[in-house]
């Protein structure tokens, strides 16, 4: 009974990264209808950054916000450049975008900072583990938690929060009500790769730092979307956890370590054969 | 006194199939205008190119200065709501939200909090609603919130495209109603589609007859109500 409490709660440490990125997916998914494949190396690209920081004599903490940032700034950025020429472009064409930002971002990490496997500090101290949780897992929980928090209030009680859910739903209602959707939607991706970040810092220490690193967890998050339903930021949190929870469980007690990424593939395949929209998400229907 | 809207000349195409071939009309401050015309004259479309919804050539000046080419986030900010075909609702969103969005470029906090009880005031169902998702409205619930949403942006100007479309007509007289309180009461001027043209005359003070893109008739509301040729010829009652 202990070990299964202790791999409940393991699973909902990093369940709580896989909700923090699968919220990332959710975000893009509303405005664009489209999953961005490259939001876990955006997420790897900006732990690097906060790597270089901490090398470089940085305070943790005071590298955790820069890293958030510039990751925000790069998102801003990405969609600008990058996504803006393609907004009206077939879905193919976009996938394809994505795709090559996956590539680019990859390489590019590799050519700047090695493929080496880097280790990646916690910042949690000792006395914040209890019983059945490592320290990190406790802090990493807790910042996950604090992030969906601050994002909830963002978008439940703030203008700002409102103009940016309208324009993702409704951009010809939101222009006419002179809401500046162009922006709103680059600060979708700012935000979304803020998030995306966030989640990297407290994965890393997990499972170490390397260009690759997040190509797992991308698909456990990508588990974790669907299952909540790809447009439902709530069902993406509760999948997240969920996933995260199934995940170790199944690994430990039933088809071992080696064969967990299986199960996200499993779910994703199983969602999608028997109920594409999710727990949460909306059932589109369409007139043909 | 120079006029609060006027278009010189305004043509418009979606793709190759052109819509406008040159329209011409002015309104004054504070007053409605409707624009009438079969389907397919291009109502719609005046609408759209005041709000550069379209690509159009052509002069439109709103209280003095040149919109022409404007992105329509920029025309909304100088006070023109656009009520629109299909009504432009946002689903998801509560009534309340919805509303509120409409106030979303005001910076005055006190006088949007007051604009939302006035338009309570106008339409109680909507108060009554104001929780509720607003794909669940009905069809009239979803107009009235349509014109309160405009009417939250604090607007000089109503562009109303088919207010009365899909309603029942107790409702559509309701309607018609409180969209003469708010142009008496706040002094909002209405530019007004409308393919029931008995009513929309009704509550206009002038008329403009659009055929194929262009403008073939203005004039006085009452007057064009009185005159039997132009009743059976450009408006078919």
């Amino acid at each position: 009974m202990e070990a299964v409490l202790f791999q409940v709660l393991a699973g909902l440490a990093t369940g709580g990264i896989y909700a923090s990125l699968a919220l990332a997916l959710v975000m893009i998914y509303q405005a664009t209808h489209l999953v961005n494949f490259a939001q876990g190396e955006m997420a790897m690209f900006a732990t690097y950054i906060a790597w270089s920081l901490l090398n470089a004599g940085v305070p943790y903490w005071a590298a955790f916000l820069l890293t958030v940032a510039f990751a925000f700034v790069f998102g801003v950025l990405i969609e600008r450049i990058v996504i803006r020429p393609v907004e009206n472009a077939p879905v193919l064409a976009v996938v394809v975008v994505f795709i090559g930002l996956l590539v680019i971002l990859n390489s590019v990490a590799g050519w700047i900072f090695s493929y080496t496997i880097k280790s990646f500090p916690s910042p949690f101290p000792a006395a914040l583990g209890i019983r059945y949780m490592s320290p990190h897992q406790v802090g990493a929980l807790a910042v996950t938690l604090v992030v969906l928090a601050l994002l909830y209030v963002f978008f439940r009680f703030t203008p700002l929060g409102l103009a940016m859910r309208a324009a993702a739903q409704n951009p010809v209602s939101s222009r006419l009500v002179g809401i500046r959707v162009g922006w709103m939607l680059a600060l979708g991706w700012g935000l979304a790769a803020a998030v995306g970040a966030v989640a990297g810092m407290m994965v890393a220490p997990i499972v170490y730092l390397d260009p690759n690193m997040m190509s797992g967890i991308l698909l456990y998050a990508f588990a974790a979307a669907l299952l909540g339903g790809i447009d439902s930021p709530g069902g993406a949190v509760l999948g997240g956890l969920v996933v995260g929870v199934l995940e170790n469980l199944l690994g430990a007690f039933v088809i071992g370590n080696e064969l967990k990424l299986v199960v996200a593939l499993v779910l994703i395949t199983g969602v999608l054969l028997v109920r594409p929209s999710g727990f949460f998400g909306s059932v589109q229907v369409s007139r043909v | 006194m120079t006029a609060l809207l006027e278009l010189s000349g305004v043509q418009a195409a979606y793709g190759a199939t052109r819509a406008l071939h040159g329209i011409d009309f002015a309104m004054e401050e504070n007053s409605i205008t409707a624009l009438l015309g079969a389907n397919g004259a291009g109502k719609t479309t005046t609408l759209r190119a005041i709000c550069g919804m379209v690509r159009t050539e052509g002069a439109i000046r709103f209280a003095g200065q040149p919109i022409h080419g404007r992105r329509t986030e920029h025309i909304a900010r100088l006070g023109i709501a656009h009520v629109p075909d299909g009504r432009g609702t946002f689903l998801h969103l509560t009534t309340e939200e919805n509303l509120r969005l409409g106030a979303y470029v005001r910076k005055d906090r006190a006088a949007v909090a007051r604009d939302l009880e006035r338009v309570y005031g106008y339409f109680p169902r909507l108060k009554e609603r104001s929780h509720q998702q607003a794909g669940t409205l009905s069809g009239g619930e979803q107009q009235m919130l349509a014109v309160s949403r405009a009417l939250m942006l604090a607007p000089k100007l109503m562009l109303l495209d088919e207010p009365s479309f899909g309603l029942a007509p107790l409702v559509v007289k309701e309607l018609f109603g409180i969209l003469r309180a708010i142009n008496a009461e706040q002094h909002v001027s209405m530019l007004l589609v409308e393919q029931n043209a008995a009513m929309a005359l009704d509550l206009a003070d002038r008329a403009c007859v659009i055929e194929t893109g262009r403008v073939v008739l203005t004039g006085s509301a009452d007057e064009m109500k009185k005159d039997d040729a132009v009743r059976r010829a450009y408006l078919g009652y």
